[in-house]
């Protein structure tokens, strides 16, 4: 198991576009994800009935492999980007769905009340009150749903896309481990880096928790 | 779109289909047992661990660092890693599986001895217990509603993902999803994939049965 460097220097304009493809693929899921996922926990925190059933149904759909979602996935949009962008989409759900939950849970009632009583309309203070209250837990999720997206996007190489995948399905057809570790290395390396990355917004967008410490 | 439907329904419930070594009653064996297998082993390094930083407080940090490297290691990269490494053997498959459990496992088990009240282990202590005394007749059965969840989520991911044996020539439920690909047989592909995802969802939905049923006497 030893490692060719010569391919990797040969191959930097590769390794690249796959990166980037990559990260793509995580991201728009993750956005997407975001998208679906904000009216939604605003649904569940404030109509009780709904809330079981909603957060129910996103952990029925985490049950489900990625690999069978992939499949099932192809008669409506192929072997494409959007199969795996969709696919994962649905896996970040489960994560967000329920932190935004929690994290509009975790606003107090006293508050909401305050801001009631200043005047300020429910949508103003859904906005400016309750999620920015909320953004710690909502952050949470984010950075679980995107360490995981960028995990699950190899697997996307069995539909022919997958970013760093096909550097996997490259290795193990001509059985040479150098862009299987290079892979391996180049994922772990953009969970790392986006992570940290989300950790420094979550700094910037939260100045009142540094206050209080 | 129907016409899919009404060829996969066919093919979920053909006697011939299930029959014999390459049916659905072998592969689903196959597929129990790589799942069962690698969650009983991720479940024998996983547990005590988690035991043990929960017990001691030390290796918090470890616990915590080891969970979200564990969530970004790609399963399919590792896998082909292993296999490049060791040659035609089981070892990739477990290999993989073991170690995409065992996070799961050490984070909720550390989880649910973390959420032990403290007063109740100075109560067991006060009343002139010793460590592992704590540990196993107060902490442990206090903890166990969560680490019952860890197992669950960490054998629903393993079932999910062991489809992957069949990318490195395996049985299991992942034959049909890999043979369908490459036949571009999507009934096939699509038939596995409804079977791994009914056997995923039945198990879970075993394990919370069991869970309330264990659990049935206490207040939440």
């Amino acid at each position: 198991m030893t490692i060719d460097w010569s391919w990797i220097s040969g191959h930097t304009d590769d390794l690249t576009t796959l990166t980037v493809s990559h990260l793509q693929a995580a991201l728009s899921a993750v956005l997407l994800g975001l998208l679906i996922s904000l009216p939604l926990a605003v649904v569940a925190h404030r109509v009780r009935p709904l809330r079981g059933f909603l957060l129910g149904l996103s952990n029925v759909l985490f049950t489900i492999p990625s690999i069978a979602v992939f499949v099932l996935l192809l008669p409506v949009s192929g072997l494409t980007r959007t199969t795996t962008v969709i696919g994962l989409t649905i896996y970040t759900l489960v994560v967000l769905l329920r932190n935004t939950v929690e994290g509009l849970d975790s606003v107090p009632t006293r508050t909401k009340e305050a801001a009631k009583a200043m005047g300020t309309r429910p949508l103003r203070t859904l906005l400016t009150v309750e999620f920015p209250l909320a953004l710690p837990v909502i952050m949470a999720g984010v950075r679980i749903a995107t360490v995981m997206s960028i995990s699950l996007v190899s697997v996307a190489t069995y539909i022919g896309d997958g970013g760093l995948g096909q550097l996997f399905t490259d290795g193990f057809q001509r059985n040479f481990p150098t862009p299987v570790i290079v892979g391996v290395v180049l994922t772990l390396l953009l969970a790392v880096v986006a992570d940290a990355l989300l950790v420094a917004v979550q700094y910037v967008l939260t100045p009142w928790t540094r206050r209080r410490a | 779109m129907y016409e899919l439907f009404k060829n996969l329904g066919g093919w979920l419930t053909s006697g011939e289909q299930w029959a014999g070594p390459d049916g659905i009653a072998t592969r689903l064996a196959e597929h129990l047992q790589y799942s069962l297998l690698a969650t009983l082993v991720a479940a024998a390094i996983g547990l005590p661990l988690g035991l043990l930083i929960g017990h001691t407080g030390k290796g918090a940090f470890v616990a915590i660092n080891l969970s979200s490297f564990g969530r970004a290691l790609p399963t399919v990269g590792l896998v082909v890693l292993v296999f490049l490494a060791s040659g035609l053997s089981m070892w990739p498959v477990y290999v993989a599986l073991v170690a995409l459990a065992v996070p799961a496992l050490v984070t909720n088990t550390y989880a649910g001895m973390t959420a032990v009240d403290p007063d109740v282990k100075d109560a067991a202590r006060g009343q002139g217990m010793r460590g592992h005394q704590v540990l196993l007749q107060v902490e442990l059965p206090l903890a166990l509603p969560l680490i019952m969840t860890g197992l669950r989520l960490a054998l629903i991911q393993v079932v999910a993902t062991a489809t992957i044996a069949a990318y490195v020539s395996f049985g299991g439920l992942g034959r049909y999803v890999f043979d369908g690909l490459a036949q571009r047989d999507l009934v096939q592909v699509m038939g596995g994939a409804v079977l791994v995802a009914v056997i995923a969802v039945a198990l879970d939905v075993t394990l919370a049965a069991l869970q309330r049923f264990l659990f049935r006497h206490r207040t939440a």
